[in-house]
Formats: C-alpha cells, structure tokens, sequence
C-alpha cells in the first residue's frame, strides 16, 4: 500500500469582521474544503475566527532574507515620509 | 506556520559540524540570537541548531499526540457529562498542539512522514511519563495537575525561544495548557473532599504520579550534554534543575491546600534558599523509560500504529477525491 501524501496549505483566520484575515498556521489536507475543515478543527477551536482562508503553500511567493537591505533599506533614510519630520509653529493645533 | 516547500532529497545537505560552517554567517547568526532576534524558517543557521531544533520540536509534537492516549482511555469512563465534555476538548487540544508542532518541525525541512515513520519505528522519542499508565480516574486528575502543571513549566520559557514557528506554536500552547491544568487540579480536590476511598484514590495517583513528573524536566544539569548550546542559542531559556525546583515549589503548597502529601521524606522547606529541598530522583528508573522500558511503553507505540494503519484508507480515499475534482474541474 502506497501512502499518500497530502500537500500543505497557509491558513488565515478573521478574528471578526472589520480586521483582515491573517496568518495562524498551516495544515495538511487532500483538498482545499478539507483544509478549511482542518483548519476550523486546529486553529478555531476557541472562537478565533469568523472566516477562514486556506491557500496552498506551494502557491506562496516570499521575499529571500538575502534581499532584506535591498528592499527595505532604502526606507529608512526617507524619514520625510513620516509628519515627525515637519515643524510647525508652537501653539498650532494640529489637523 | 508558513513554511517554503520541503527540500528534495538531492538538496538535503549532510551533517555539518559547527567547526566547518562559515565563521563569518555563524557570528552573525550569534549575534541576532544573543541580542533576542527571532531566527525565521528561509534564514540562514548552522546546521547543528536546525537539527536540534528538529529533534526538540518533533519530539514535542510527539509527547502531544501519544498523550492523548492515557487520557483517550478514560473519555468512555469519565464520572459525569460535564468530566467527559472537558476531557474531550483536553485530548482534542493535545491533537491540536502535537499538529501546531508538527508544522514548526515542518518549516525546518522535515516531512510530516518522516517524523511520524521515526515515531512508529522507535526512532524518536517522546515524553517519558506516557510509558506510565493511567489505573484511576485520579490519574486523570494528577495528570492535569502535575503532568500539565510540569508542561507548563517547560513551556512558558519556549515562548521566547529563538525560532520563531516554534516560539509562536507555544503561544497557543501556553493559552490553551492553563486549563488543562486547572481542571486537573479541581478533579483531585473533588475526591480529597469526598468519601475516604475517593481521598485515598487521589493520594495514591499523587504517589504515583509525582517522580514520573519530576523526571518530565529531563537529566539533571551535570548530566544534560545539550543544556549549554541549547541556552546559548536561546532554543532552551532555563536549565532542566531551575524548571524542575519552580515546580516544587509550586506544587507542594497546592497539594497541602487540599490535603495531599508529597510522597518524598525528604521534602523540606529551606529558609536560606526560599525554595524546597527534595530527595533524589531515581534516574536508572528514567533512562530505563527512555529506553523504552516503561510499563506501558508497547502498548503506546502499538496503539499509536494500529490508527496510522486503520486511518490509510481514509488518507487514500481523500485523496482521490480531491484528484477526481481536480480534474472534473479542467475538463469543465
């Protein structure tokens, strides 16, 4: 007998409506109703959640921890981007 | 747990010892796990903290999924309904805790398969007080109140271990287990204020109960090789003695509020040391265990099989389904 492997997928849970989804974990299943079973079993069993989304693992594309400098350096010296940076005459009541 | 795809066997780098990976990426790594940076699944760590932490984590997962089996035992004979609605949903936690862990192990690169090929072969360990078995309802009670009371001094800590899946696996764990252990609590102060015989069932599950829990922290300090790197690389936060003396602590003043004695004649309050003394734990009893001498050691790993077995058509059946969808769907 030859075993089957079931492929992994992402699951995201909605605390409750108004927040977005978000990620809780992960879960092995044949298809994407049962990992939505799976998930509601393993990751809301304390009402966590209101809404589930599953997506294949597979299907997730992520950043390499190598291009980290490359790609979230160049924020940190644009300080401008924040309204910390901005002076405005002392007693002005803000927006 | 997000993890990337599992490395094919071709990728899979051999052994490395720490004398041979980059100085240069391992002072790195040092230094953001000393200054308290989480370690996440796609960076770089020398391959002796992936292996530790893969051993660690899986056999974690397998304490969580062998001990649902004492306490399955009892669900059918639990005392009332409200006993048996809270025994349900604790073994149902333990699933759900040995998966949250399973998934951390996954993201290091080891397949489910693997870990649970290594459980059923006797290759991996898990917990040794599982070996024991559960004789009484008591049991139940000391099992929730010291079993999980000893867990949660293990895992309180691993919420700020280094690697982060594991670290947010033991969030849930740690939010879960206090009920565990309370309601264990509340079974054995139940019978201590019950009849005579309910009093002795409890002192006798203490009795049985209390080494085996004192020997879930694992070998004293002197005789854990794996304590040092495992602090260092903040994958343990405190060492098996410290953990194992805040749970005497803890615990003797729980078991006198109830009318339970600590079967230890050693066990002495220390002024000096704001602590308890206590006598000396039997470790040929423990290696024995780990061994896989314990008294119910066969039946545990047998039981374990027999479900992965008896559940193979299932996985099948699912599977196919999923396919015969899969392509229902492309042909529409």
């Amino acid at each position: 007998m030859t075993d089957v492997r079931w492929p992994l997928w992402e699951v995201f849970v909605r605390a409750k409506n108004g927040l977005a989804h978000k990620h809780v974990g992960s879960v092995h299943a044949a298809d994407g109703r049962m990992a939505i079973e799976a998930a509601r079993d393993v990751y809301t069993r304390r009402m966590e959640g209101v809404s589930l989304w599953v997506v294949p693992s597979s299907a997730i594309v992520a950043s390499d921890p190598k291009e980290t400098t490359d790609l979230f350096e160049p924020a940190a010296d644009k300080v401008y981007r924040h309204p910390t940076f901005y002076t405005i005459p002392e007693g002005v009541k803000n927006i | 747990m997000y993890t990337t795809e599992l490395k094919d066997k071709s990728q899979k780098s051999t052994p490395v010892s720490l004398a041979d990976e980059d100085p240069q990426k391992l002072a790195a790594f040092e230094a953001r796990v000393a200054a308290d940076d989480f370690i996440e699944p796609k960076d770089w760590m020398p391959e002796a903290y992936r292996n530790t932490l893969i051993r660690q984590i899986s056999q974690h997962a397998h304490s969580e999924i062998v001990g649902m089996l004492p306490e399955g035992n009892w669900i059918t004979r639990a005392p009332n309904l409200r006993r048996k609605t809270i025994l349900l949903a604790k073994v149902q936690d333990e699933g759900g805790h040995g998966l949250y862990l399973y998934a951390a192990a996954e993201t290091l690169g080891i397949s489910r398969e693997e870990m649970i090929e290594a459980l059923h072969t006797g290759k991996a360990k898990y917990s040794t007080i599982f070996n024991y078995p559960t004789l009484t309802w008591a049991d139940i009670g000391a099992i929730g109140w010291l079993v999980d009371g000893a867990a949660i001094m293990n895992q309180v800590p691993l919420q700020r271990t280094s690697y982060g899946p594991y670290a947010r696996a033991m969030v849930r764990i740690c939010k879960e287990e206090s009920f565990h252990q309370r309601q264990g609590y509340e079974i054995m102060s139940v019978l201590t204020a019950g009849t005579g015989d309910q009093k002795r069932m409890a002192q006798d599950a203490l009795d049985r109960w209390w080494w085996p829990s004192l020997m879930m922290f694992g070998p004293p300090n002197d005789k854990s090789p794996n304590t040092a790197q495992s602090v260092r690389w903040r994958i343990k936060r405190e060492t098996n003695d410290e953990l194992r003396q805040k749970f005497v602590d803890v615990t003797v003043p729980q078991g006198e509020a109830i009318g339970l004695r600590v079967p230890d004649p050693s066990l002495r309050w220390n002024e000096e040391r704001g602590s308890y003394d206590f006598g000396v734990i039997d470790w040929e009893e423990f290696y024995a265990v780990v061994r896989g001498e314990g008294p119910v050691a066969k039946e545990r790993t047998q039981a374990r099989v027999k479900a992965w077995k008896d559940g193979a058509w299932v996985r099948e059946a699912a599977a196919a389904h999923a396919s015969k969808r899969t392509m229902r769907m492309a042909a529409e």
